[in-house]
């Protein structure tokens, strides 16, 4: 009952960008995956669900429940897609659909996975946005995407993609594109919901401060290739790696510590008219 | 701002509110100048299937030429027939020719752009190039050949405008729905679990139609404008049929002599073609989103659309 990636390899146009990347998550860990980009973490998070383009060659073994999804036909892996393994982008500018509701879109895997009626998903998205701590549930559903502000957006990509509760949640650099108190605000959510509900997380990111906020155990990636894998404490204490040292570095030269930011997500841009 | 002024943007708030989108419509100039206009002739056309002040075809040599009136409101044209009768009868081939060239546009339009845009590289790139190939013959003129050939019917405009602007929509479609199917929109709902139909329906379609409605609305004026054009050279509608095109190339032969008459179907195929285009641009403005509560600059930056002309 777990993700576990054994040997992965995917080829672009005839080079080898992630080579040989195993590591599991199994059921209720937190997991992340870091590394500077180009790495190829995020690929591998594309990769587990099948969503990289066609042009992309995948190798290896993709483990879902002793199952492998790689096998899988198109309509068995959309049941999994959003149902089981849920997934976030770092864009939640691009990742919404700017004309439809966020109430409708929180609710999507919803109702194509469980048949919903209307009226039912409705009064779930309101729940859904309560659980998300969005401002005024009831008429914050009822909006469009562009009148939200980023962090707003991104609770409701994440609302979107805890709507089925899914055993797993892939997160793929959802903070980047926020700035360091929307940051704080959304990891805190994010690890809270995965931690009281039991799901697992597979987070992405290139900052081992925003890591060690949310994961328990790091798998450290460079140029396609897994060089360290061990628990967040020990990443941070006793780096292995000349390559998490630099990462640490980075995360020490950036002012914002994360550990001491209190989380304040202002609802800047919320009555933006 | 004035009071007044205040008190009337408040009230198109609140209708916006209770109609939803066709409020908005109602609210903009332009928008509830094209509704009355295709209101207006639809209407028109509806009665006219049913009831005409006279028989658009009774002559009636007595009357030939009488000014505007009680009787003839629009007055008579050279064999006695009531001109606003003819007008009525005409709407309804005017309907039937909008309507049926901007369904089959838009069945034609919607299956090219998707064979264009989501299936393999060789059927995309080869129904790429016959869209490029078949834009480059004006409508009109093929027309004007199958009528020719064939003979004129009201049949041949419809086909003819409809494939015509089918290609059309499809050439503007096309690389819109490229640019929508690599977005993380589309993305996202794929790993949300949507199966390529769902992701067509909820994601693909509502973004390119902005793009659609605006092309759609411009076809169905050129179909209008087609149809008097064609019934206008005599390539169109059987000189039995009622239409705007036939009676006005009838009544300008007396241009000089009766002046007043012909400015009644000049100006019934005018007012349609531009209430369609207005109407379009009206539906554009109203059902996109993020256009609602921008004003100004920012409202005009982002109602730009270049326009393909046919």
């Amino acid at each position: 009952m777990s993700l576990s990636v054994q040997d992965l390899t995917i080829d672009i146009g005839g080079r080898r960008v992630v080579d040989g990347v195993s590591f599991t998550v199994p059921d209720g860990a937190r997991v992340g995956l870091i590394g500077e980009s180009g790495s190829g973490k995020s690929l591998t998070a594309l990769a587990i669900l099948g969503l990289l383009p066609d042009a992309a060659t995948v190798g290896g073994r993709i483990l879902w429940d002793d199952r492998d999804l790689r096998d899988l036909d198109d309509r068995t892996l959309a049941r999994i897609r959003g149902r089981e393994i849920g997934m976030v982008f770092q864009e939640p500018q691009t990742a919404l659909n700017p004309v439809r509701r966020v109430g409708r879109q929180m609710t999507e895997s919803l109702r194509i996975h469980t048949g919903r009626s209307r009226a039912d998903a409705a009064s779930r998205a309101i729940e859904l946005a309560e659980r998300m701590a969005l401002p005024d549930p009831a008429r914050i559903v009822r909006r469009y995407p562009h009148q939200l502000s980023g962090g707003q957006r991104q609770r409701v990509a994440l609302a979107a993609a805890l709507a089925c509760a899914p055993r797993l949640i892939i997160a793929d650099e959802p903070t980047t594109a926020l700035d360091v108190t929307v940051q704080a605000g959304i990891l805190t959510l994010l690890r809270d919901l995965v931690e009281d509900e039991g799901r697992g997380l597979l987070f992405i990111t290139h900052d081992l401060a925003v890591l060690s906020l949310v994961a328990t155990r790091g798998v450290v990636l460079h140029r396609g290739r897994v060089v360290e894998d061990a628990p967040v404490q020990a990443l941070l204490t006793a780096p292995a790696s000349e390559i998490t040292r630099g990462l640490l570095r980075d995360a020490r030269a950036t002012s914002w510590s994360p550990q001491t930011q209190t989380p304040s997500e202002t609802p800047q841009g919320e009555e933006r008219r | 701002m004035s009071r007044a002024a205040l008190r009337r943007q408040r009230r198109a708030r609140l209708r916006a509110r209770r109609w939803g989108w066709l409020g908005r419509l109602w609210a903009l100039g332009t928008g509830r100048f094209g509704l009355l206009v295709v209101a207006a002739v639809t209407l028109t056309a509806l009665v006219a299937a049913v009831w005409t002040p006279f028989d658009p075809q009774q002559v009636d040599l007595a009357a030939r030429w009488s000014a505007p009136g009680l009787d003839h409101p629009l007055g008579t044209d050279g064999s006695g027939r009531d001109i606003l009768s003819l007008l009525m009868a005409g709407a309804r081939t005017t309907i039937l020719v909008a309507v049926g060239a901007g369904l089959i546009a838009t069945a034609l339009g919607l299956v090219l752009a998707a064979l264009g845009a989501l299936t393999t590289r060789v059927v995309r790139e080869s129904v790429a190039v016959l869209i490029d190939i078949l834009i480059a013959f004006p409508v009109l003129l093929i027309a004007m050949m199958i009528s020719a050939v064939w003979g004129g019917s009201l049949a041949v405009v419809v086909w003819s405008v409809g494939i015509g602007f089918g290609v059309n929509i499809a050439r503007v479609t096309r690389p819109e729905l490229r640019r929508v199917l690599h977005s993380d929109v589309v993305l996202a709902g794929k790993a949300a679990g949507l199966t390529p139909v769902q992701n067509l329906a909820r994601h693909l379609l509502p973004h390119v139609a902005p793009v659609f409605i605006v092309q759609l609305s411009w076809g169905m004026a050129v179909a209008v404008l087609a149809e008097a054009g064609l019934s206008y050279l005599g390539f169109g509608a059987p000189v039995t049929d009622p239409s705007w095109g036939l009676l006005l190339a009838e009544l300008q032969q007396y241009l000089t002599v009766y002046p007043l008459s012909v400015l009644w179907p000049g100006l019934a195929i005018t007012v349609t073609v531009l209430g369609l285009n207005l109407l379009g641009d009206g539906l554009r403005e109203a059902t996109d989103p993020t256009l609602r509560t921008a004003r100004g600059a920012a409202r005009a930056a982002r109602t730009h659309m270049p326009e393909v002309v046919a």
